[in-house]
């Protein structure tokens, strides 16, 4: 008697399995991809610059400080949402090296001039090279990098106050501690 | 007669479309061998454009897709094989660009799931079936 009362609430309980993947859907975002980057190096490049074709550079430009890697394009509506948080990063000194996504050079530099230049040094991706290496799939993208050159973190889609707080601070904490 | 010729029309356009696109495929990624051809094109259904998610590699039009199109490509004309570039591209994206994801531990459920389920309907419908054939043989 017992065992069949067991069998009885077995639709009941497939029922809840079932409730709870579903509320679980409702939640998750599927276009948010876990990066198979994480802990790996930066893939290697060397690009020319952008406010200085004659120039280039490697992912070499920032080996030794922690700092972000924000792919970024002036074509991309999203990235005028995000830049002006960027430019509040700047003011408290944080490290951002940019890489401008299949852009047209010209487009790019009237962009920063309109809505501001949060970076340090920005390497021109005109063929999507180096953002298939990273293994972009949208813009923006800001990853995380720690002083070997290892990349730590990354979010796709814009950066705001609230993820800066509870996804990154964390973590570039923690790389600063174990310099220490 | 005018319907018939109507339709008659709408599905000679729509044959010639479907060559079209076909001979549209060839002139612009031009390849060496039918061998590579077909590779290049069954590799393009397997893989999934990642900007819309639903649509695969030889379906898409953003710019992503196109990009991925152009490597697949490239990786073909060099006679690279299937794994080497499927290996490639999962280096990258993850599983995610497969529609076809591994057999790994962390998609188990998702291969076996469905036989673990069916065990379990079947083993309720066993239990059910003999209390039934039991109620009956009491009321007679």
């Amino acid at each position: 008697m017992m065992k069949t009362g067991f069998f009885r609430i077995i639709p009941f309980l497939i029922f809840l399995i079932l409730m709870f993947f579903l509320m679980r859907g409702l939640t998750l975002d599927p276009h948010k991809l876990p990066s198979t980057k994480i802990g790996q190096a930066l893939p290697a490049f060397r690009l020319p610059r952008l406010l200085d074709e004659t120039q280039q550079v490697t992912e070499a430009f920032l080996r030794g400080k922690v700092h972000l890697v924000n792919i970024w394009a002036s074509w991309c509506d999203a990235c005028i949402d995000e830049q002006f948080f960027l430019m509040q990063l700047k003011s408290q000194g944080v490290l951002i090296f940019g890489i401008n996504y299949k852009d047209r050079s010209k487009q790019a530099v009237h962009w920063l001039h309109t809505y501001g230049d949060p970076y340090l040094m920005i390497a021109e991706d005109k063929e999507g090279k180096l953002a298939i290496d990273l293994g972009v799939y949208g813009t923006p993208e800001t990853f995380l990098v720690d002083r070997e050159g290892r990349i730590r973190y990354r979010h796709v889609g814009i950066l705001n106050e609230s993820l800066w707080e509870t996804e990154f601070l964390p973590r570039m904490k923690e790389l600063d501690k174990s310099r220490v | 007669m005018f319907r018939y010729c109507k339709v008659k029309w709408a599905a000679s356009l729509f044959l010639l479309l479907c060559v079209a696109n076909v001979s549209l495929a060839n002139t612009l990624y031009p390849l060496p061998s039918k061998r590579q051809d077909a590779q290049f094109e069954h590799l393009l259904k397997e893989l999934r454009c990642l900007v819309c998610q639903n649509q695969d590699l030889a379906d898409s039009h953003a710019s992503l897709a196109e990009d991925l199109r152009l490597q697949v490509y490239e990786m073909v004309k060099d006679g690279k094989s299937d794994s080497e570039i499927v290996n490639y591209l999962t280096a990258r994206y993850g599983d995610f660009i497969l529609f076809k994801p591994p057999v790994k531990a962390i998609t188990a459920l998702l291969w076996f799931g469905p036989f673990l389920f069916l065990a379990l309907g079947l083993s309720v419908a066993w239990r059910f079936r003999g209390k039934q054939t039991k109620e009956v043989e009491l009321s007679s």
